[in-house]
This record gives C-alpha cells, sequence and structure tokens, in this order.
C-alpha cells in the first residue's frame, strides 16, 4: 500500500477563545480559520464571542471589528467594502462569498475559512496567481484589427447579450468552490476564466471567435466540466458561469 | 537588512484607472516599465466608479469640447488651470473612443452609438440646455473601464509587481531617482531604480469617517510627497457627494439623477428648484451637497434624527433601472434594505474625491513651492492636482482625467527620456538607511497606542472639524486635535511583527500618509478665507477673487507645522481654439 503523509497544514487545531467584554443578548460565535507562514506549524482555528452590537451587519465588518479591537495579526485581503472590487472573497458558514456582502444578522455563528483548495498564504489571504494566469491565458481582450475613426457599432441587442458576463468581479468564489477545479486547477481552466472566454467569444466586436473556441477544445481546458452547477450556486454577484459553459461546449459540438 | 533590487526606465507607481492608462502606452516605447500596485489591478478604486466618462461624442444630441471645457471651469469656481482643462476636455473624444476599441462594454444607443447620460453641471452652449456627455456602461463605468485597462496591460505584457507596497520615493540631488518597496508576499523590502517615477496612487477618502472611498483609498502617494519635503496643492477642497447612502456611505451615483431621480425632505418637497432654479436636481455637487445640508439644518430632514434626506426612483419606469441602473439598485438593497421601485433611498452628503493632491503642470510633471518641475517625478489621478477641477470637480470628470492624463504622461515621459542616461544614478546609503529606520521603527514600535485608534480619531476629527459647512474656530480647533495625533503617532504598537502580510503594518504605513494629509487639509481650509467650490466658510460665505484666486501649497516639517505658498490660478487656455473663460458668479 503506498504510504503517504498529510502535509504539515492540513491539521487545523484549537486556538485561543476570546469574549467580549461589554456582553449583551445578542452574541455571535465566530470561528476564524489561522495559518501564520512564519512559524509554518499547523492552523488553528481561533474564536471569538462577540457582541453584535459593536459592529455592522456584514461578515467583513466582524473581521475588521476583531482586527482593530481584538487581534490586530489577523489577515485578510479587503477594500471596496461594497461587492465591486472581489478582494474579500473567502468561505462563510461553508459557502464561498464576498464578506463585504454577506449579511449576518440572522446567524448565531459563523465559521469563516480561505477559499477552499487555495494555497493559503496567511490567514485568509489565499495565493491566487494560478486563477490569474488562468484568466491570462485566454487573451480576455478584444481582439480586433480594424480601427474605425469612431466607436465600432454594436446593437442594443448585442450589446445585452454581455449583460450577466462583464460584472464578474474576478473573486474566484466560484472556481474554488468547483469539485474539477479542486482536483485538477492545473489544466481545467475554471469557470471564472471560462465565462470570460465566453464573454469574448460572442462579443458581436470580437473577430476570433473561431482561434477562441479551438483554444478551448481539449480534454482538460474545458471538458472538465460535468455541469455540477456549485459555480453558479456561489457567485456573490449572481452571474451564470454554468451556463456559459455549457454554451461553449454547445457551439463546439455544432462546430 | 539585504535589499531586492530592479531597474527599470519608468516606474509606475498605483494600478487603478490612470496608472494602467499610464503603463499600458509606455509598454508600447522601448523603455523598460515597471507598474507596482498594493492591490491586484482590478481591485483598485477605479472598479467602483458608476455614473461614468464625459466627453463631447454628440451621440445624443449636439456637443462641442468647448462646452465641456465652459462647464469645467464654471464647476472649477474658477480654480481649475485653463490650459490642463483645455487639454483635458479637447482629448477627450479620442480617448473615450480608444476606450471604446480596446473593449470597453459601453451601453448603447439605438443606433449602437456609446449611451451618453446627463449628469451634474454639464450643458450645452454654455451653460442653456442640459447636455448629455457622460458615457456610461451601465452604473458600472469604472468597473467596465479598469478589467479592460488590465487586459489591455496583460496583452501589452505590462511588468507587474502586484501586492508590492511603496514606502517612500528616493532622492539624490532633488532629482527622483527610484522607490523602496514592501512585498508582502515575500516579506522583503525591494530597491526599484528608475529614471522616472509616475506616481498614480489615488485619493485619501479613508482621512474620514464616512467615505464613499475604499478602505485602500490612503492617499499613500501624497504622504510621500509631503515627507519629501514637497507641497499639496488645494487640500482643502473636498467633495461631499450629495448621495452616499445614510449609514454605510456607500455611493448612488448622480447618474440616478441623471436618469430622473430626485430628492425630497421631511416634508416631501422637491427642494432642489429652490436652490439651483434651472438645474435643479443636476446641479453641481457642492451645491446639492449644501442644499442638504441647509435643509437638514431648517429641521427638514429624513428619518428619526431628521439628519438626511431621501432619493427618489420609484416613479421611473422599472425597465430603466433594469437596464441603466442596476448596480445602484443592488447596492440599495444590499446596504439600505430599500427596493428603489418601492421606496426612496436615505442618502446623506458623504465625503467622495480629493480636489487636491500632489501640484503638476499640464504635461503631470511634477512641480515643487517655487514652480519648478521636479526632476525624474510625475503624478497622475485623483492623487494628482493638474488642476483640471479647481474647487469642486464635475461627476464623470474624474475617469475622464485619468484616461487623458494616463494617457500623456505616458507620451511625456517617452519624450523626456529620449536621450536617457546610460545608467542609473548612484542612491547613497544614507538616502536608504532614512527610508528603512522609519519603516523598521513603525514595524518594531512598542508604545501604548493601537494606531486603530489613532486611525478612529483622526477620522472623527475630520468628520467633525473639516465639514461641508466651515469656519475659522472649529477647523483652528481641528488642527490642534490633528497636531496631537500626529505626535501620538510616535507612541504607538503594532502587533504583528511578520514581515509577510502584515497588514497591521500595512495599515500603519497607510494612517501615517492619512495623517499628514489630514494636516495639509485643515492647515489649507484655515488658511482659505473665503467660499468657493466645496469649500464652504460661514464666517467667509463669499467667493474672493481678489486675494484667494490662487492654488494653496502646504508641505509640512518634522514637527508637523505647515509652511504655505501660493501659485497663481493659469488662466490662459492652450491655444486660441478657446478663449479664456472669463470670470462670473457661478449659478446653476
Ligand atoms: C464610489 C465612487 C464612484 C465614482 N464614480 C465616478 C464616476 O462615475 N465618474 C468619474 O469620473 N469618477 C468617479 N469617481 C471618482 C474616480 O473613480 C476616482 O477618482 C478614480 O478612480 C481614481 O483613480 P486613480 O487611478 O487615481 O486611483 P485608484 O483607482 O484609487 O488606484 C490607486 C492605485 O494606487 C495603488 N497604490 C496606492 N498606494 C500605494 C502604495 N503605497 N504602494 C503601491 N501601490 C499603491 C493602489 O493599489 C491602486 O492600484 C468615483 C469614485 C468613487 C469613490
Ligand atoms: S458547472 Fe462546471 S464549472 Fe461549475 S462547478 Fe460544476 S463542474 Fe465546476
Ligand atoms: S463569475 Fe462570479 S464567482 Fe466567479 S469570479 Fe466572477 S464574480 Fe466571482
Ligand atoms: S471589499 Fe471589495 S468586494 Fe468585498
Amino acid at each position: 500500500m503506498a504510504k503517504f503523509t498529510l502535509p504539515v497544514n492540513s491539521i487545523v487545531k484549537k486556538g485561543k477563545t476570546y469574549t467580549d467584554l461589554n456582553k449583551s443578548e445578542n452574541m455571535l460565535t465566530v470561528e476564524v480559520y489561522r495559518y501564520n507562514p512564519d512559524t509554518k506549524s499547523n492552523p488553528y482555528t481561533d474564536t471569538y464571542l462577540l457582541n453584535k452590537e459593536n459592529f455592522g451587519p456584514m461578515a467583513l465588518d466582524v473581521l475588521i471589528y476583531i482586527k482593530s479591537k481584538i487581534d490586530p495579526t489577523l489577515t485578510f485581503r479587503r477594500s471596496c467594502r461594497e461587492g465591486i472590487c472581489g478582494s474579500c472573497s473567502m468561505n462563510i458558514n461553508g459557502t464561498n462569498n464576498l464578506a463585504c456582502i454577506t449579511d449576518i444578522s440572522d446567524e448565531k455563528k459563523l465559521k469563516i475559512n480561505p477559499l477552499p483548495h487555495m494555497p493559503v498564504i496567511k490567514d485568509l489571504v489565499p495565493d491566487l496567481n494560478n486563477f490569474y494566469a488562468q484568466y491570462k491565458s485566454i487573451k480576455p481582450w478584444l481582439i480586433n484589427d480594424n480601427k474605425p475613426e469612431r466607436e465600432h457599432i454594436q446593437s442594443q441587442e448585442d450589446r445585452s447579450k454581455l449583460d450577466g458576463l462583464v460584472e464578474c468581479v474576478l473573486c474566484a468564489c466560484c472556481s474554488t468552490s468547483c469539485p474539477s477545479y479542486w482536483w485538477n486547477s492545473d489544466k481545467y481552466l475554471g469557470p471564472a476564466t471560462l465565462m470570460h472566454a465566453y464573454k469574448w467569444i460572442i462579443d458581436s466586436r470580437d473577430t476570433a471567435k473561431e482561434e477562441r473556441l479551438s483554444g478551448l477544445a481539449d480534454k482538460f481546458k474545458l471538458f472538465r466540466c460535468h455541469t455540477i452547477m456549485n459555480c453558479t450556486k456561489t457567485c456573490p454577484k449572481n452571474l451564470n458561469p454554468a451556463r456559459a459553459i455549457s454554451e461553449i461546449k454547445k457551439m463546439l459540438v455544432k462546430a | 537588512m539585504d535589499l531586492i533590487k530592479h531597474e527599470h526606465d519608468v516606474l509606475v507607481v498605483g494600478a487603478g484607472g490612470s496608472g494602467l492608462r499610464a503603463s499600458m502606452g509606455l509598454s508600447q516605447s522601448d523603455l523598460s516599465v515597471a507598474c507596482i500596485s498594493k492591490v491586484f489591478p482590478t481591485r483598485s478604486h477605479t472598479v467602483a466608479a458608476q455614473g461614468g466618462i464625459s466627453g463631447a461624442l454628440g451621440n445624443m444630441g449636439e456637443d462641442d469640447w468647448r462646452w465641456h471645457m465652459y462647464d469645467t471651469v464654471k464647476g472649477s469656481d474658477w480654480l481649475g488651470d485653463q490650459d490642463s482643462i483645455e487639454y483635458m476636455c479637447k482629448n477627450a473624444v479620442e480617448s473615450i473612443i480608444e476606450l471604446e476599441h480596446f473593449g470597453v462594454p459601453f451601453s448603447r444607443t439605438e443606433e449602437g452609438k456609446i449611451y451618453q447620460r446627463p449628469f451634474g453641471g454639464m450643458t450645452t452652449e454654455y451653460g442653456k440646455g442640459i447636455a448629455q456627455r457622460t458615457c456610461a456602461a451601465a452604473d458600472r463605468t469604472g468597473h467596465a473601464i479598469l478589467h479592460t485597462l488590465y487586459t489591455q496591460s496583460l496583452k501589452n505584457d505590462v511588468d507587474f509587481y502586484i501586492e508590492y507596497f511603496v514606502i517612500d520615493l528616493l532622492f539624490e540631488e532633488g532629482k527622483c531617482v527610484g522607490v523602496l518597496a514592501w512585498c508582502l508576499e515575500d516579506g522583503k523590502v525591494h530597491l526599484f531604480q528608475s529614471h522616472m517615477v509616475i506616481l498614480a496612487t489615488g485619493g485619501y477618502g479613508r482621512a474620514y469617517l464616512s467615505s464613499t472611498s475604499a478602505h485602500t483609498c490612503t492617499g499613500d502617494g501624497n504622504g510621500m510627497i509631503l515627507r519629501a519635503n514637497l507641497p499639496l496643492q488645494d487640500m482643502e477642497f473636498i467633495q461631499f457627494h450629495p448621495t452616499g447612502i445614510y449609514g454605510a456611505g456607500c455611493l448612488i451615483t448622480e447618474g440616478a439623477r441623471g436618469e430622473g431621480g430626485y430628492l425630497t425632505n421631511s416634508e416631501g418637497e422637491r427642494f432642489m428648484p429652490k436652490y439651483a432654479p434651472n438645474a435643479k436636481d443636476l446641479a453641481s455637487r457642492d451645491v446639492v451637497s449644501r442644499a442638504i445640508q441647509m435643509e437638514v439644518n431648517a429641521g427638514r430632514g429624513v428619518g428619526s434624527d431628521k439628519d438626511h434626506a431621501h432619493l427618489h426612483l420609484e416613479h421611473l419606469d422599472p425597465e430603466v433601472i433594469n437596464e441603466k441602473l442596476p448596480g445602484i439598485a443592488e447596492t440599495a438593497h444590499i446596504f439600505a434594505g430599500v427596493d428603489v421601485t418601492k421606496d426612496p433611498i436615505p442618502v446623506i452628503p458623504t465625503v467622495h474625491y480629493n480636489m487636491g493632491g500632489t501640484p503638476t503642470n499640464y504635461n503631470t510633471e511634477v512641480l515643487d513651492s517655487e514652480n519648478n518641475v521636479v526632476q525624474g517625478l510625475m503624478a497622475v489621478g485623483e492623487g494628482a492636482c493638474v488642476s483640471v477641477h479647481g474647487a469642486n470637480r464635475l461627476g464623470s470628470n474624474s475617469l475622464l482625467d485619468l484616461v487623458v492624463f494616463g494617457r500623456s504622461a505616458a507620451n511625456r515621459a517617452i519624450e523626456v527620456l529620449k536621450d536617457k542616461p546610460e545608467n542609473h544614478i548612484d542612491i547613497s546609503a544614507s538616502t536608504i538607511d532614512k527610508i528603512l529606520s522609519r519603516f523598521n521603527s513603525i514595524k518594531n514600535a512598542s508604545g501604548d497606542i493601537n494606531p486603530s485608534e489613532i486611525r478612529d480619531s483622526m477620522q472623527r476629527t475630520m468628520q467633525r472639524y473639516a465639514p461641508v459647512y466651515r469656519d475659522q474656530e472649529t477647523m483652528d480647533k481641528g488642527i490642534e486635535i490633528m497636531k496631537g495625533l500626529y505626535n501620538d503617532f510616535s507612541n504607538i504598537k503594532l502587533s504583528d511583527s511578520s514581515l509577510i502580510w502584515n497588514t497591521d503594518l500595512a495599515e500603519t504605513l497607510e494612517l501615517n500618509n492619512l495623517l499628514y494629509q489630514s494636516l495639509a487639509t485643515l492647515y489649507s481650509a484655515s488658511a482659505r478665507t473665503e467660499s468657493r467650490g466645496s469649500h464652504a466658510r460661514d464666517d467667509y460665505p463669499e467667493r474672493d477673487d481678489n486675494n484667494w484666486l490662487k492654488h494653496s501649497l502646504v508641505s509640512i516639517d518634522e514637527n508637523g507645522e505647515a509652511k504655505y505658498a501660493y501659485r497663481n490660478v493659469q488662466l490662459d487656455t492652450l491655444t486660441d481654439e478657446m478663449e479664456t473663460v472669463a470670470l462670473k458668479a457661478r449659478t446653476y
């Protein structure tokens, strides 16, 4: 039998517990994944019993409260605090989401982990370099050598086909919820990148449709998608990458 | 400490709209360019811009860049430099067409052209009609532009250094020769040498408690400028956007009023016609923000504390909301719990934009207090003050500023570096040590105050002592408090001792930059004894062109004291295609 050892940081230990001093009726238990790259020892979970009256209604408000009042070492990405920059993606109570638009007012307990199956740099900060490289690999820019004096003409109807695609914030919630991506993220492009590929394929201004399609006709890059739909269920911007992928598959069958 | 060394011809610090546009332009030249950013490019705050980008394309009715220029000068309350404004408005059409060619998914007219909406202060025929000049991609224009510019940078293989925090600029004999940056991922300090640095680090909205800006809007480049003993310009001019969501501070674009939305007070009265009989709800931002404040002061605010106003969209066709304002419908739902097709949105004037910043000429070259060009240093974007916005920016002129001057910065750098020196200037150990010792002393700080306490007090102080309406007493009090906080900074303690992704340290470096800029803001504001644009004083309610038709420059010495200087407003236009817009009273 093959012998295997678990990587050092795969067992999550229990960490510290902290309780807010001004307790109330309205308490929230928050468990947060912690990993310190300096010690490289096992990750652990810190627990906080917090008075909800101390912070705003979103999961990001909770993290910022912990960071500024309790433990300044807690590390996570954030910027816009309104769901548009895509920085604060993480796993909250089992679902990938943007912390800044995850309303926790009705929750009694929060479990916050980094995006699943990604290398963790520190606490809730995953390494997204592979995700970004895959995005670049599909040439996510408009290909059209024709440069008219004014704008390209695009009908309202053609433009409306891009609705539900262009709003993507590259948060990676979808890709990191996809089992196919978990096991093959080196080769399978994942839902976010594929949705962008689809967006350019159907943009009436783009002239590289064939080239884009043939670039995807690969048993790994595209066809690892088994229509499990996790991606669409989890997308915090209510987009539908699974549909985009199935549209590409249809186009390839026709071609 | 071991430094990791890099050499490039040009460094662009910042990957927002202005930084990316500059980087892209440079990457198409023979120069080697690096773009350094503390956040991944598409996380920069440009992504949050909603309403649109202005330019006299004339897709929805006759338009002329001269009308746009007139509006911009008037909007600036005549403090904008007319050479820069001419340059911007004249180059708007070309810059926007270029964005479309890059792939920006603009909304479309029936003929398939770029869709344009009305915006505050944008008129036709020098104030006579209402212009449709603001090019929009639904209400997510910044997102569309930033993502597109990022893809163009990928196409052009821009050398990115992402999640690198620039600590300070390096100077040798008055010339900027590079930067020191800390890489969050490897925890090391990197030395970047260059012939030219272009600062594109954005605004400092987070000096205030309630602001439409992102957490990362800390104006770091302006902090670096002050630490280099250079001045910042027109820091007293801070734009309050009339419609930030009450409580959360998130923005509801002016485009909402452009599409037909309007404001009411607690009596259900549409009050804007009282203050701006012609433009009404589409008057310039400073005017609308003051109107809301006046209504609140007169006891006609809405809500249990009677301290805000209502913005109505319920009367609009749901199709319009769906197509033109889907993002704000979502934001209002998430942050105010309001269904905009049924109920009004609670709004309040909220800090939104910094007209002031690093002074530059219209070529984007940084200027010192004597109006000399600082060698090796340029600045663009919200952090710069070219000055096209003067005392008050018109909505949708900032995105334009980013792309027009981002592009011209690249061209100017290429021109200046035509005969670039073969070697980089040696950087002395003492120059580097000075910056490293500040960095290390903050990192190892073991005093008694948590930096987040200072941040909180600073934000509350700005909110209270540099508000929409100001007077001498409040501002002078603000200066005293802020100086105290500035001094408290030497007694902070940090908790995270790591160098890898130490956001405790990053936020503290940002806080230090914010403290410098808050001081500069309060100093300039208390010195300017007139009301102009966004700087509204109870004790000096009139504009005073005899004494104050000039830019304020302020630098800060080691003890936190101000040094003032002034610079003339550039009233001459760039070419004879447009005459100077003559001074007159500003009404809407
Ligand atoms: C909510 C909102 C809506 C808006 N809507 C509109 C609109 O509709 N139309 C319009 O014209 N304007 C609008 N504006 C204004 C406009 O969006 C901003 O002024 C503009 O985007 C600023 O762009 P920038 O390139 O200067 O900087 P930013 O986009 O803020 O980017 C700053 C860059 O600098 C980098 N940086 C900063 N400090 C450091 C450091 N120390 N080290 C390394 N990198 C650093 C950051 O990582 C980032 O990449 C809006 C603003 C807000 C807040
Ligand atoms: S539908 Fe495809 S991409 Fe989406 S989660 Fe399932 S397998 Fe992954
Ligand atoms: S499709 Fe949705 S979940 Fe996926 S990256 Fe884009 S915004 Fe995030
Ligand atoms: S902080 Fe920008 S999406 Fe959450």
